[in-house]
């Protein structure tokens, strides 16, 4: 199984493909992608040499231009099409329609993968890109079981890329205007999601509080560690329920689940993360990598020890054991 | 300008599906979207009352549509969807996934939860079909500018969010199984407890969002009230209002006089507040694009931020 890695900086690429990363996913540092945040991503130059310093070592780059183009500035995105191509990218990771024809029509030789901001949970959709805009490889939405991937992967020709390592979205992504809602800026639009520039922390007697875009998001007793008000993640009060109404604070860890989506006939394993820094990339990527070497070779992967990574230091296996259900 | 009336997000029993439609059918609206947006465990209750909805409807001479549903995953979720082309009515696609069962040529609607942020998209779908197209009510002005002119170009009805709750989001999670600490699998339902939705505070008491199923809400309505002349302007050709339990077919007639010319933005918000005390406005995405802030000040709404953050 292919190893899909994220690097923010040139020097986290280095890390993932030294660390045996097979693929790497970035983004320009601009809204054109999906994790626009300040100090994050490449410019083209950069870009270009991470590409030579990749394939040099045997690994592809894949470029992710998976936010929906601004009415009046799609010409921002289709040079970043033009540009990922001309830097010899791999393939590029789309999500928005009119982008995906563009593509299809200025750029047919470059390979195009449907991001998960596209949201096709189901095998009608995925084939419905697949005969529209010659989709190779669908990045599947977090909200399925590994049963149902299963059952998808019998019905399409493309390949199957999975989440397994990192942070979560309960909503099906790229069809989630929460922040915007609370901040003006969401990751549809602007590449981002509960926007720092937006987050306020106060003390209200023996507790801090952190606000996005003035609701309150977390209240904690002062001195325990604060989580970032990330909205879905919240602790809200319905009726006479006060918690985690969305999500608990927990990130998502399938490693227990590689084999089975092997079985389940998925190509890539991908890990969130393009904001972490290059010792956790390296440190992550060196873990799957066991595990998916011992696949290849008939072994049985070993078990990963990687709570402590994990955002909150607790893990789920999110919709793919069907416990949502 | 007219009205679109979307479809009923919520959970009500057939018989006040059937009380709605029924009442709809001499409100002053161009066009109903029905069907089933966010459930499919919820049709069997009320699926009935489609075809009466439908026949009353088009009798009334309103032009009716059939929802797809807006996360298709399961098999008979995606059997559903191709269901929906035999019962000669257009389809409004909410999941793209629908357009893998409509064949090239025939035409179709394009739901506020289908990304369309763009002209490479708006056009794409035009040219695939689209007659109508609902933008997603996050875009902001300037973009809803650029869209209407190249749909007037190609020819497609463009139509903006007006009033109600926010779709913001959707899940495979249902919330209100959750609230419930049941499984989905055996949520027995409890979202018909809340006809509107079920109301999630912040911890300081902040009116924030709505939980319905698999759907979150905004849980202010939102108003557009005081944008329709500038929509008008632009060349936007519908407003959508979605269904609410309570006032709906006053809010209907005082919409209708808006777009009329005979009732100013000012007196529809006045009189919206005065019939719904409790309930709280927004209508940020029209001008800051903070989807929660509100143009007229404060509502009555407990300690929400109003203003553009």
């Amino acid at each position: 199984m292919e190893l899909v890695c994220p690097a923010g900086t040139p020097a986290a690429l280095r890390a993932a493909v030294d660390a045996g990363a097979h693929c790497i996913y970035c983004g320009f540092a601009d809204e054109t992608n999906a994790r626009n945040f300040p100090g994050l991503n490449f410019s083209r130059a950069e870009l270009a040499d991470a590409v030579g310093y990749a394939h040099a070592r045997g690994a592809k780059v894949l470029v992710a231009i998976n936010t929906f183009p601004t009415a009046g500035h799609e010409a921002l995105w289709h040079s970043a099409v033009a540009d990922a191509e001309r830097a010899g990218a791999d393939a590029v990771i789309l999500a928005d329609l009119g982008l995906l024809a563009y593509a299809a029509e200025h750029h047919p030789d470059l390979r195009r993968h449907l991001s998960v901001q596209a949201a096709a949970a189901n095998p009608d959709a995925i084939n419905f890109y697949a005969s529209a805009f010659d989709v190779r490889r669908v990045v599947l939405p977090r909200v399925l079981s590994v049963e149902e991937i299963a059952a998808i992967n019998r019905e399409i020709d493309v390949e199957t890329e999975v989440f397994v390592f990192g942070g979560l979205c309960v909503m099906a992504e790229g069809r989630c205007s929460l922040s915007s809602y609370a901040t003006g800026r969401s990751p549809n639009m602007n590449g981002v999601c509960s926007p720092p520039e937006h987050v306020d922390y106060a003390t209200d007697g023996a507790e801090s509080v952190a606000r996005l875009g003035g609701f309150t998001i977390h209240r904690t007793p002062k001195g325990e560690a604060a989580p970032y008000p990330t909205l879905c993640k919240g602790c809200f009060t319905s009726g006479d329920k006060t918690g985690h109404v969305f999500e608990d604070a927990v990130s998502l860890d399938a490693s227990t689940l590689v084999p089975r989506l092997a079985k389940a006939g998925v190509t890539a394993l991908k890990i969130e993360g393009r904001q972490r820094s290059r010792a956790y990339v390296a440190q992550i990527v060196r873990a799957f990598r066991a595990v998916t070497d011992a696949l290849e070779a008939g072994r049985t992967p070993p078990e990963l020890a990687l709570a402590r990574l994990s955002e909150g230091q607790a893990a789920t296996t999110g919709a793919y054991a069907k416990t949502w259900r | 300008m007219d009205l679109t009336i979307a479809p009923n997000p919520f959970f009500w029993s057939a018989e006040s599906v059937r009380r709605f439609y029924d009442g709809l059918a001499d409100a002053p609206v161009a066009r109903v979207v029905v069907g089933e947006l966010v459930c499919s465990k919820r049709l069997p209750f009320w699926q009935n009352e489609i075809p009466q909805a439908v026949e009353f409807l088009q009798a009334a001479g309103k032009q009716v549509a059939l929802t797809s549903l807006a996360l298709i995953t399961l098999r008979r979720e995606r059997k559903l969807t191709a269901d929906l082309l035999g019962m000669g009515l257009p389809v409004e696609v909410n999941d793209l996934s629908a357009l893998h069962h409509i064949p090239a040529g025939m035409p179709f609607w394009v739901g506020p939860l289908v990304n369309v942020y763009n002209e490479g998209t708006l056009r794409w779908l035009a040219r695939r079909g689209a007659e109508r197209i609902c933008l997603p009510p996050e875009l902001p002005m300037a973009s809803i500018a650029v869209l209407a002119g190249i749909a007037q170009a190609e020819g497609v009805a463009l139509e903006v969010w007006g009033h109600g709750r926010l779709p913001l989001a959707i899940s495979a999670r249902c919330y209100h199984a959750r609230l419930h600490e049941r499984a989905k699998d055996s949520c027995q339902f409890v979202c018909e407890e809340d006809p509107d939705g079920r109301d999630v505070d912040t911890l300081e008491g902040q009116q924030f969002l709505t939980v319905n199923g698999v759907q979150t809400l905004s849980q202010s309505y939102a108003c557009m009230a005081e944008h329709v002349a500038e929509y008008q302007d632009m060349g936007v050709s519908a407003l959508r209002l979605q269904p609410q339990s309570v006032g709906f077919h006053t809010i209907c007639d005082d919409y209708a006089q808006l777009l009329a010319g005979d009732l100013p933005a000012n007196a529809l918000i006045e009189t919206l507040s005065a019939a719904h005390p409790d309930m709280q406005f927004c209508d940020g995405y029209g001008h800051c694009g903070t989807g929660a802030s509100w143009s007229h000040g404060a509502s009555s709404a407990r300690n929400v931020p109003t203003g553009c953050s």
